[in-house]
């Protein structure tokens, strides 16, 4: 879906977003039974780097001292974080954990975050923009990874054709919505003829946990068998004599 | 293992993650959650045709450090990288949760990966995003996350991004912190973006020295691992808060850093920049000339 | 990959009273052990995960030649291994012994 596309599906009645810098997008748009809520974003595949990953914040942080709580949307649709010399030369790890904090502290004051994935994200950018987030939805065209198929072979130094095998018989490892649904990254995927915005009315109306599920959600969609209770395990013995 | 009397001259980079565990806390006091013995391995790799380690590279657990309770999780670098998996992850995840509900002093991240570890990928990397929520939920609690980096794996990918979500951050003279390695970047972007086999480019870029310099790093320490204990105890003393001051702080400390600086192709660029003395000899001085030098207007900072 | 496991006896039963002790990293031509102190007196077994598969002929020989050189009575080792050569895992064990033999 282009961004036209997914801003018309998602925001029907309307919105003010409007594309910046570094391939951002911010702005407000109206939602039924939910006001007026805030829209920032990365589009059109642009790499994050610490000039996007900057400005967004400065977008999350404007929003929390604004003080009205509304929900914050985070339209989500870029390759990877920007890989030059210079990004990581000025520490784009920091400006990339900035981000991250910006949006969990935007939850932590009772907004409600909500990322929308409707391209590819990857790696670094992916946690940055994409999993900082209290929800994750994946829209048609969302192509989440960690790392592409032909990469992971050669690091491996297993045949893609045996990588694309396995892909099949277990959601650990392979990109795509399927299997980062499986594993709980991706709260809930939407599919092409859905109401998006009746949808996001939904989301934006309904509880949230104030703690991470993810682990919990992995589990009961089979995809991360382990986490969970390998984690509950080490807490009890932390919190405990 | 090392014996106790050896531990403290030893070198951070060179010695095992429960090795450093032994050596940065009080002798002895150190009890592991999930050892070894308990073989929590990961069901991942067999299908990759690898054997895994019986603690999935990754120590935790709790001890004291000059008689402070804290909680410590150490990444063991030449185990897969001290890559993140499902089990590695859900360790240190642990860790993070039971600090929440029963408050150490602190939290010593001694981290040691090159970010995800692929043959699991998806559980790796949903582990760092749950590692930095995690974290940033303690720090809100008010208990200090200290990062020790100085391991052969540095922190690369997620692990660089984790260890900006610490309270602080202490370097030893062999650290390296990044998002893209090096040989990501080549790979992708050719080998006049970065040259990954120039070794002295690759240390001004993401090595400790640059780091601390320009404040992406709060403490430096030569390698040994009795340096990094007293560092580590000094940092859990006096640590920024998350909250919203803090983090307008860093808006304002990275837009600086941006504006300053973001015309900067190389680490000397940025020191002369900033009018270091010498720039083009930060590399060659040895750790106590360069203790003595003034790093950046700015570096010293609780903007994180 | 392949697993096995490889019995053996000693003389006697192996000093020290630490009940669990972990040497070296599985990586490229190393392994790691794991020893506890759990078989009986005159008892002692290797437990092998390999990387490479092949060689189990070598490893009984290293095993064989360590229970005698070492006398491990009552130790289990398991090992994580990563390609390791033999003198290599004659060195590990062997260290493995020791670090038992310490105070815990």
């Amino acid at each position: 879906m282009t961004l036209d596309e997914v801003l018309a599906a998602l925001f029907p009645g309307g919105h003010t977003v409007q594309p910046g810098p570094f391939g951002t997008i911010d702005g407000t748009a109206r939602i039924k039974g939910a006001g007026e809520i805030i829209v920032v974003g990365i589009a059109g595949g642009t790499p994050l780097g610490i000039g996007g990953a900057l400005l967004l914040a400065g977008h999350v942080l404007d929003a929390v001292r604004a003080g009205r709580k509304e929900p914050i949307i985070v339209l989500v649709d870029t390759s990877s974080q920007a890989m030059a010399r210079r990004e990581e030369l000025l520490g784009l790890n920091e400006y990339l954990a900035h981000l991250a904090k910006s949006l969990a502290f935007a939850a932590m004051e009772g907004h409600r975050t909500v990322s929308v994935l409707y391209g590819p994200a990857a790696a670094g950018a992916f946690i940055a923009a994409a999993l900082s987030s209290q929800i994750l939805v994946a829209l048609p065209g969302a192509a989440p990874s960690v790392m592409d198929l032909p990469s992971i072979s050669r690091v491996t130094k297993l045949p893609l054709d045996r990588l694309a095998s396995l892909a099949q018989t277990t959601p650990i490892f392979a990109p795509g919505v399927v299997p980062l649904l499986a594993t709980g990254a991706v709260t809930e995927a939407w599919q092409a003829g859905d109401d998006f915005a009746a949808r996001l009315a939904v989301l934006l109306a309904g509880d949230h946990a104030a703690v991470d599920t993810r682990d919990q959600l992995g589990f009961e969609r089979h995809g991360r068998l382990l986490a969970g209770e390998v984690a509950r395990q080490v807490a009890a013995a932390a919190a405990h004599d | 293992m090392i014996a106790a009397v050896q531990i403290g001259r030893a070198d951070w980079y060179e010695a095992s993650a429960r090795d450093r565990i032994a050596g940065l806390l009080d002798a002895g006091s150190f009890v592991e959650f999930l050892g070894p013995e308990q073989r929590i391995m990961s069901p991942h790799l067999a299908q990759f045709d690898l054997t895994g380690a019986f603690d999935d590279g990754i120590a935790v657990g709790r001890g004291t450090l000059d008689g402070q309770a804290v909680l410590v999780a150490a990444q063991e670098g030449r185990f897969l990288g001290g890559a993140f998996g499902e089990v590695h992850g859900a360790k240190l995840l642990g860790l993070l949760r039971g600090a929440r509900e029963r408050p150490p002093r602190a939290v010593l991240l001694l981290l040691d990966t090159g970010g995800v570890r692929l043959q699991e990928a998806n559980a790796g990397e949903l582990a760092i995003s749950e590692v930095i929520h995690a974290i940033l939920n303690l720090r809100r609690s008010g208990v200090p996350v200290i990062a020790l980096i100085g391991g052969r794996a540095g922190a690369f990918g997620g692990g660089g991004i984790i260890t900006a979500c610490c309270s602080r951050i202490v370097v030893a003279e062999h650290a390296r912190i990044s998002v893209s390695g090096p040989e990501v970047i080549e790979t992708n972007k050719g080998v006049e973006e970065f040259d990954s086999r120039d070794r002295a480019l690759v240390w001004r870029v993401c090595g400790a020295r640059s780091r601390y310099l320009l404040g992406g790093a709060d403490g430096y320490v030569t390698g040994s691992i009795a340096a990094m204990r007293k560092a580590a105890a000094a940092m859990i003393a006096d640590v920024p808060s998350f909250g919203m001051t803090m983090l307008q702080a860093e808006q304002q400390r990275l837009t600086d850093r941006l504006h300053r600086f973001g015309a900067c192709r190389d680490a000397p660029e940025i020191w002369r920049a900033a009018g270091l003395p010498e720039p083009d000899r930060v590399g060659d001085i040895d750790d106590e000339a360069f203790l003595t030098m003034p790093r950046i207007a700015g570096a010293d900072h609780d903007a994180r | 990959m392949e697993q096995f496991q490889l019995q053996g006896k000693a003389v006697r039963r192996a000093g020290g009273t630490r009940r669990q002790a972990l040497t070296g990293v599985n990586a490229s031509g190393n392994l790691e052990i794991l020893v506890e102190r759990v078989l009986a007196d005159h008892e002692c077994m290797v437990e092998v995960t390999t990387a490479v598969a092949g060689f189990r002929g070598t490893w009984d020989a290293v095993a064989q030649d360590f229970f005698t050189r070492a006398s491990p009575g009552g130790l289990r080792f398991s090992i994580n291994d990563g390609g390791a050569r033999p003198d290599t895992v004659m060195l590990r064990l062997l260290q493995s012994v020791r670090l038992m033999e310490r105070e815990p």
